[in-house]
């Protein structure tokens, strides 16, 4: 029972500790504030900087959210369509494997001639980093059907549309919805990425900003800002992905 | 012929005719209401036999008659249940059993106003196969053999004329296999539908069909017909008797020689 209750205690003991541990370190070599600060001197930018953390957040959840909105409904339709239909699949596949090799930083400079610095260009990015995942997820877990379960129902007459409607996507949402955590992850490494290089506000221009005036506690602000946007993000598909299939997620309950 | 399901001098290859011949010359004829059993050495094509009597797959060169029909896609009179029980596991046992009443006409025009009357049906139905109040229970909380009992519950849920069985019992232990055996022993002298069961196992196969089918070697055909004999309803203890042993012995002894001359 003890055991129990240092499972449960651990992930808070190893983060304060973590902290405690910087905080020593960083008093205890006197390490200058530019190179490293402690998490006091972080904290008190935090408290400083408030106002301009909060909203360069909430412009950051902003762009991530929509780009990856926009990475849910075109990876479904378009893992549906790949699994679906052989054909698409073998037309698409190759493509898809190329454009995803690019690295995304490489695409921001085209949208910002396209769109312009500032919002569009953040939101393109995280939609077409976040969009990938979601595209195989859900094609696997159409084409991972049981043999079987196919022959049973075609046996008895149904179509396509049948199959896919009553085994394929019910069979491929766990797929899907355990996509989704990677595709916030990668959302979130998408649009601070291009707010970094390209625009006039969020989380990732403030980090610049910042940086070019030496205010480095600001700059480790503006980390802590993205872990704790990010755990948030995840934290909230995993619920989702709880809620919504946890028939698949059976072994835990038994 | 003149069966409820006749395969007439079928000659069936993979891939579209160009591969392995699975099948070539099986004629056989099964009478309505017949428990057949068709047996033979592994490999022998007696899977491919399921998907043609079903319409899955059609053969290169011969004829496939269900119910007096050419059979030129699905036929919508079988039911079929293979060795993976394949429920589904966002579903409930019930709403599994249910599945072909949402895919068959004309179940699937009448399921919505008539909902009450074949949900009675489908729990009456996990009560024949012993599943009684289990319909509620999703498929993963069952063990093997009560997902198996399931999965025969979804073949006949829409009163097929035909089921088709591909090895069922196959991955049970002894004792469920012998109480399954039962059930379904019970099931067809109760509806009396005509079964085609696929299996590797003579006892099986002596103690429910009437007739058992012992295939050759790839590429398959029919090379004896047994009329098993024994006056239904048999008992369990029947596997232990001499005659029955005898039999099996005999069908062991075809097939060793199919498997010799492969």
């Amino acid at each position: 029972m003890t055991n129990e209750r240092w499972i449960k205690a651990a992930p808070w003991l190893w983060t304060i500790g973590l902290f405690v541990v910087w905080e020593a370190a960083c008093k205890g070599l006197d390490i200058a504030v530019f190179i490293l600060p402690a998490p006091t001197d972080i904290w008190a930018a935090i408290v400083k900087y408030w106002s301009p953390i909060w909203k360069n957040s909430l412009q950051t959840l902003f762009t991530t959210t929509v780009g990856f909105l926009l990475a849910v409904v075109g990876g479904l339709a378009l893992g549906l369509a790949i699994g679906w239909s052989r054909a698409i699949y073998a037309g698409l596949y190759p493509l898809m494997i190329g454009f995803n090799s690019i690295p995304k930083v490489a695409v921001v400079p085209i949208l910002v001639i396209w769109f312009g610095i500032g919002t569009v260009p953040a939101v393109l990015t995280a939609f077409l980093i976040a969009f990938f995942p979601i595209v195989v997820n859900v094609a696997t877990g159409l084409a991972t059907i049981e043999p079987e379960m196919e022959d049973v129902l075609r046996a008895l007459g149904a179509k396509k549309m049948d199959i896919m409607l009553k085994v394929g996507i019910p069979r491929s949402m766990p797929y899907f919805f355990g996509s989704l955590k990677i595709a916030i992850t990668l959302a979130f490494v998408g649009s601070v990425i291009s707010e970094t290089v390209a625009a006039n506000a969020g989380i990732g221009h403030m980090m610049l900003a910042a940086q070019s005036q030496f205010n480095v506690p600001l700059v480790w602000a503006g980390l802590v800002a993205l872990a704790v946007l990010g755990i948030v993000m995840y934290a909230a598909m995993a619920w989702l992905e709880m809620r919504m299939t946890g028939w698949a997620h059976r072994s835990g309950r038994n | 012929m003149t069966g409820f399901v006749d395969l007439n001098n079928i000659r069936l290859a993979y891939d579209g005719g160009d591969g392995t011949l699975a099948l070539d010359g099986l004629t056989m004829a099964v009478q309505k209401g017949e428990f057949a059993a068709v047996v033979g050495p592994s490999g022998c094509g007696k899977s491919t036999l399921m998907k043609l009597a079903t319409g899955l797959i059609r053969p290169q060169a011969g004829t496939v008659e269900v119910a007096g029909k050419e059979v030129d896609g699905p036929v919508s009179v079988a039911g079929m249940a293979f060795q993976n029980p394949s429920m589904l596991p966002w579903r409930t046992t019930l709403k599994n059993v249910m599945l072909p009443l949402e895919i068959v006409q004309p179940h699937r025009r009448r399921l919505k106003s008539e909902y009450e009357s074949y949900v009675a049906r489908a729990e009456s139905l996990l009560e024949v196969v012993g599943l009684k109040g289990f319909g509620d229970k999703f498929p993963w909380q069952l063990s093997g053999g009560m997902q198996q009992r399931a999965n025969l519950c979804r073949a006949l849920i829409h009163d097929p004329a035909l089921l088709m069985l591909d090895e069922p019992f196959g991955a049970l232990d002894a004792f469920t296999r012998e109480e399954l055996w039962q059930v379904m022993r019970d099931l067809h002298a109760e509806k009396g539908f005509t079964v085609i069961l696929v299996t590797h196992d003579l006892r099986e196969a002596v103690f429910l069909a009437d007739r058992v089918f012992v295939m050759s070697a790839r590429p398959g055909r029919i090379i004896v017909e047994r009329q098993v004999e024994f006056p239904r309803p048999r008992p369990i203890d029947l596997t232990y008797d001499g005659d029955f042993n005898d039999i099996v012995h005999e069908l062991r002894g075809h097939i060793a020689e199919a498997r010799a001359a492969a």
